[in-house]
């Protein structure tokens, strides 16, 4: 098992490469000039003007030359400076990085709890309305897009009922704590604030809701599928020959048996989820990657696209490698080598 | 408890499942009985009900059948018992084991997890070490070799009498008073399944089981069974003692069962087969169920099911129970 993992962790710099040469030529693909993000309408015709911020930004090296660079800098940290916020890209991406993988995960937690029991009921119940009803929440889950969900969620909890909070990841009128970490929920119980980390936890039910939702109708569909298959196998009988009881005997034997399948499908969820998660900022205003890149995206800021790209990149590898280790763990039968 | 209350008594037990609201009876009023420490054997082919009659017996019918008629357990009545009540019999007083050990076992548990859970469900105050001490010790019972290193191993690395001797250590974990042992070899290559039938007669004797032994095979019941019942289409068709059974076979099922059992003293010969197949499942034929694979079927089997008679011990169900045996034996 650690020979695989080895292996693994070898490739991962080759497939990082990859995903920097990437994200790097299709920024030059693309139709939109840099330059109208730095220099303003009017200095535009003024060819001096235009030169010096060529020469400021390095644009006026030939491609291979700012690749070149670029890689460079990169080795030292460095993803260069947003033409909007002035500030170096990797300071920025850092910084807004925790928001974003706290509503991912929050939403992964969210997605496979839901998912899972919504699995197992509706293949222990099968053809009965338990299970029509988790089949209609998991089709209207994949089928209902983020934005709206989001915002008729929002209208319905936050602006009619009032049981849970708007946009945000603290109310409005709390003192954020210091930054440790960057994860709210994290940081609040740091500073020994448990009435904040409450509150940050009340904060992300929503769009972890909203972006968890498609997510756990996969896993009930895969999951009533495997428990269907796996509860009509003769080891459940043995199970329930030895005396063991129901609960026992769907999640002690059945689930655990479709565990392998289910993790792979919520690591591989994670892409979903990052792509997602842009749009859920947006509308419930998290400061994290996914409304930095819309706003990166607006502004043809072309070092935070880069930058974004290449972090997600990385996370998204970094899941898929903690999928397969997990995979290996949960499997017996391919825990060897 | 009197001396005639057996251990294990069937009475006219019946199964059926439906479809459409039409049921259709797999077990078609099965009576049968075992006593503390003896080897009942019940064969047939393959879809005669045998299982299926004992799974229900158990409460472990398939869902949507019904089940019908007595089953008692040392004197208690187990249809009709509340869920929890039968489950603390199953794993405990009564054992089952299955016809295939390869999918009986769980894969993604340890062996050593699953005796355990076995003697745990039944003894919640064994701690976890305890109860795999004792699974270590069930192992080397069934004799496993290595039981210590075995214990943390996964069923695919057992071979297929390996693990049909964990099944067996883990049925007879509780000490049960009865042990139903369905289709024990089958799946098994030949030279093993003179090992696993080794296990269980040692552990039946040693262990005073009452053991319910269902086969196809009426072959590996002689030297292992005390009485036998012959099951047709969901019925007994003839019980008997063993050594009763094989001399003086009354029905020609019967009697075609044992002339199919391969002779190793005869010269190459074609073996002996019954022609057709038993009837499906809600199609039987009227009259006795076997009369259309029956050489010596007359009107009379085809108009009306035969009557049960009964001849010092031994029961058939035929039109012409023993007629024509000196031509057999």
């Amino acid at each position: 098992m650690t020979r695989y993992i080895l292996r693994r962790l070898i490739a991962m710099p080759f497939l990082v490469l990859g995903i920097v040469t990437l994200a790097f030529l299709l920024t030059t693909v693309t139709k939109g000039d840099p330059l109208t993000a730095i220099v303003s309408d009017r200095q535009m015709n003024n060819p001096e003007v235009v030169a010096a911020a060529k020469a400021k930004w390095g644009l006026d090296r030939s491609l291979p030359e700012r690749y070149a660079i670029y890689v460079g800098n990169l080795f030292q940290g460095d993803m260069g400076t947003s033409f909007i916020t002035r500030r170096p890209v990797a300071q920025d991406v850092l910084h807004r990085l925790p928001a974003t993988m706290e509503l991912v995960i929050a939403a992964m937690i969210v997605g496979a709890t839901i998912g899972i029991s919504l699995g197992v009921l509706a293949a222990y119940f099968h053809n009965t309305a338990i299970d029509h009803a988790s089949r209609l929440f998991a089709l209207f889950g994949s089928s209902v897009p983020v934005f709206w969900l989001g915002l008729a969620l929002l209208y319905v909890f936050s602006v009619q009922w009032g049981v849970l909070p708007g946009p945000g990841r603290l109310d409005a009128r709390a003192v954020a704590p210091p930054t440790v970490t960057g994860f709210m929920t994290i940081d609040t119980l740091l500073a020994g604030e448990f009435r904040l980390f409450l509150d940050a936890v009340w904060h992300l039910i929503l769009p972890a809701f909203v972006l968890g939702w498609a997510v756990a109708g996969t896993i009930s569909r895969l999951v009533r599928a495997n428990m269907l298959e796996i509860l009509s196998r003769e080891f459940i009988l043995t199970a329930r020959a030895k005396g063991a009881g129901e609960f026992r005997v769907v999640v002690g034997h059945a689930l655990r048996n479709t565990m392998v399948p289910t993790l792979t499908v919520i690591g591989y969820s994670f892409a979903y989820l990052l792509t997602g998660a842009v749009l859920t900022e947006t509308i419930f205003s998290w400061p994290g990657m996914g409304s930095y890149a819309v706003d990166a995206a607006r502004g043809l800021d072309f070092p935070a696209i880069i930058g974004v790209t290449i972090v997600g990149g990385v996370v998204f590898l970094l899941t898929n490698l903690l999928t397969d280790i997990a995979y290996v763990v949960a499997n017996p039968r391919v825990r060897l080598g | 408890m009197n001396a005639h209350t057996p251990l294990f008594e069937v009475r006219d037990l019946r199964v059926a499942f439906g479809r459409n609201g039409v049921f259709s009876e797999a077990v078609r009023g099965v009576s049968l009985h075992v006593d503390h420490g003896e080897v009942l054997g019940i064969v047939g082919e393959s879809g005669s009900g045998k299982s299926v009659g004992m799974l229900a017996a158990l409460g472990l019918q398939p869902e949507g059948a019904k089940v019908t008629g007595s089953v008692r357990f040392k004197g208690q009545e187990l249809i009709g018992l509340p869920r929890r009540s039968l489950r603390e019999l199953r794993g405990s007083r009564i054992a089952m084991i299955f016809q295939d050990p390869l999918s009986s076992l769980n894969p993604v548990m340890t062996v050593g997890d699953q005796i355990a859970e076995a003697v745990r469900l039944h003894n919640p105050d064994f701690s976890r070490k305890a109860a795999l001490d004792r699974a270590r010790d069930l192992l080397a019972l069934v004799t496993i070799p290595q039981p210590d290193r075995r214990l943390r191993q996964y069923p695919h690395e057992f071979s297929g009498g390996m693990r049909q001797r964990v099944m067996i250590a883990m049925a007879v974990a509780n000490d049960p008073d009865l042990l139903i042992a369905d289709e024990p070899t089958t799946a098994l290559d030949v030279t093993v399944q003179a090992q696993i039938m080794d296990v269980l007669a040692d552990l039946q004797s040693r262990l005073k089981l009452g053991l319910i032994l269902i086969t196809h095979d009426l072959g590996v019941l002689a030297g292992h069974a005390d009485r036998v019942a012959v099951v047709y289409a969901g019925q007994v068709v003839e019980q008997a003692v063993v050594d009763d059974l094989f001399a003086r076979p009354g029905h020609p099922y019967t009697r075609g069962l044992i002339a199919s059992i391969p002779d190793m003293t005869r010269e190459s010969e074609r073996l002996f087969s019954i022609d057709g197949t038993p009837p499906a499942l809600g199609r039987l034929p009227p009259g006795c169920a076997f009369n259309p694979r029956c050489h010596m079927a007359q009107d009379i089997c085809r108009r009306e099911a035969p009557p049960a008679s009964l001849e010092s011990g031994h029961i058939v169900s035929c039109h012409f129970a023993f007629t024509g045996l000196e031509s057999v034996a």
